[in-house]
């Protein structure tokens, strides 16, 4: 990706060749990208991140679709860069249905089935739950949306390269994803639109990117996307595996060593880097605080560690008491660790918990 | 995000714990995020002699609790009543401004550990006397966070 940052900074948009060169460039990350998801090719626009691709996802669908319906089906577990533009949609004129999920964090294609109406024209869904690692059934909810003829978006950012991303698979007709959640760099990300769904851009000018996504392409980016989705394609399976095993590990480690412990997200249907646990009686940020002193980086659902002061929406949703959610503290595994990291949470973490339970006022202990 | 002072009194609170046979306890909800916390104290004459707290809260508010007992051991009720959350925050060197609804979980609790103290003995103009009607009234009601206790004390 560095040649395109110094040397070959040409246009994708013109025709001189240093221009060409770039949209050679730009053509191959697509290449690759799309071979990553088993997609045809083509079928990717370039977008600044996830959140502006889902933005493009749930609004261009909407507004251009609004002649055969005004409603959308979403849960209430998706990231803010798909609630916020439902709600934003609302303010429109749109109807929204927030999916509940059960226990685990799962949606229930069944009722996904029931909630569809004539003039439904999107069921956007997330893949997996970044903050509880739950993984939702895509096939089920693919093959109904694509038997009642409604689109169907999954936000796949934090499932890919994680587990497998198979849009023809899902019946998937806009996917989302996102560069630095796979390794790549910063400030790219994204959307596959599967060929001959009907989107317009939310935002307009030059024309790039099939006329959805205009402004010049962020060409250095874009190759190190491509690149990152290339190793990924390569070794996700076997780093997975092997994540897998490390958190299962820490979540058994945890579940057996400390009292009134428990797993949020589901059990078995669950990302293999993603450790979220609870802990009764104390507070998310006062755990992170102290694992951050025994170089541990956790974080929290906690209301105390959000900018609103209001506990995680996921946590609520999957039916967390407020005090509950106080207490979740989140591992992510990554490429990067190890079994010793692993063992090191596993001596510190059951210290820290007795030393916040001390101070908690809601921690009695027997004796 | 947090001073070297805050993070000090985190690392190391002072005075955690509860006194038994207390002369005065307050306990505080806090209506913005829903945490908790106790205050005992030991008063002897007109002096705090001892004081100790529990916490159920994020970092700052474990250590505005450990400050506000700090600075409340070995002072007169006069004294103890005049700290405020303004008082903590400067003592701490400062807190993020999200957090400074933290420190009023602290030095509310301080004031109704004494109005407590001083109900018990029947000592009502003292609470007039001290400024502390409205922190009586707000335990009578069992304000601010009925709701809140109710959801915490399961
Ligand atoms: S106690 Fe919740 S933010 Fe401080």
């Amino acid at each position: 990706m560095m040649p395109y940052l110094t040397e070959r900074i040409g246009n994708p948009s013109s025709l001189h060749s240093p221009g060409l060169e770039a949209r050679k460039a730009l053509d191959e990350s697509r290449e690759r990208i799309s071979k990553f998801i088993n997609g045809d090719g083509g079928d990717i626009i370039f977008t600044s991140g996830a959140t502006e691709s889902n933005n493009i996802a749930i609004i261009g669908t909407a507004m251009r679709n609004s002649g055969k319906g005004k409603h959308i089906i979403t849960s209430s577990i998706e990231h803010m860069s798909v609630i916020n533009p439902c709600k934003y949609l609302q303010k429109q004129g749109f109807e929204i249905t927030y999916l509940p999920v059960d226990r685990n964090g799962r949606v229930d294609p069944d009722i996904v089935e029931q909630e569809i109406r004539e003039d439904t024209i999107l069921i956007s869904i997330q893949h997996a739950n970044g903050e509880i690692g739950t993984i939702q059934p895509i096939e089920k909810i693919g093959k109904i949306a694509s038997e009642r003829d409604v689109y169907f978006h999954i936000d796949a950012v934090a499932s890919l390269g994680k587990i497998e991303v198979d849009v023809k698979r899902a019946n998937v007709d806009l996917l989302t994803i996102s560069s630095n959640d796979i390794y790549g760099p910063r400030g790219v990300g994204g959307l596959y639109i599967r060929k001959g769904v009907k989107i317009q851009p939310v935002m307009f000018g030059g024309g790039q990117e099939q006329g959805l996504r205009s402004g010049t392409e962020n060409v250095a980016g874009i190759v190190g996307f491509g690149i990152a989705a290339e190793i990924m394609r390569k070794e996700y399976k076997g780093e997975a595996e092997r994540q897998a095993r490390l958190r299962d590990k820490l979540i058994a480690g945890i579940l057996e060593n400390i009292e009134e412990s428990y797993l949020n997200g589901h059990p078995t249907e669950r990302l293999p880097n993603n450790a979220n646990l609870r802990f009764s009686y104390i507070e998310g940020e006062s755990l992170i605080l102290n694992l951050d002193m025994e170089g541990i980086y956790a974080s929290t659902g906690s209301a105390c560690s959000s900018k609103t002061l209001q506990p995680s929406h996921v946590l609520m949703a999957i039916g967390l008491k407020h005090e509950e959610a106080h207490g979740s503290l989140l591992f992510t595994l990554g490429r990067g660790t190890t079994e010793a990291q692993i063992d090191h949470v596993m001596e510190v973490l059951p210290k820290v918990v007795e030393k916040l339970r001390e101070i908690s006022p809601l921690y009695k202990k027997e004796r | 995000m947090y001073s070297e002072k805050v993070m000090e009194h985190f690392r190391n609170p002072r005075n955690v714990g509860e006194i038994e046979n207390p002369d005065g306890v307050g306990t505080v909800g806090n209506p913005v995020c829903g945490d908790l916390m106790t205050i005992t104290i030991k008063v002897n004459g007109d002096v705090i002699e001892d004081v100790k707290f529990k916490t159920f809260g994020c970092g700052a508010a474990i250590a505005t609790s450990s400050m506000v007992t700090e600075l409340a051991k070995g002072k007169t009720l006069e004294e103890a009543v005049k700290i405020s959350k303004q008082t903590v925050a400067e003592a701490l060197g400062g807190l993020p401004p999200q957090k400074m609804h933290c420190s009023n979980l602290a030095a509310d609790g301080l004031r109704r550990a004494i109005v407590d103290y001083l109900k018990k003995r029947g000592e009502m103009d003292r609470i007039k006397e001290l400024g502390l009607e409205r922190d009586l009234e707000k335990m009578e009601k069992g304000e601010e966070d009925d709701e809140h206790e109710e959801t915490c004390e399961t």
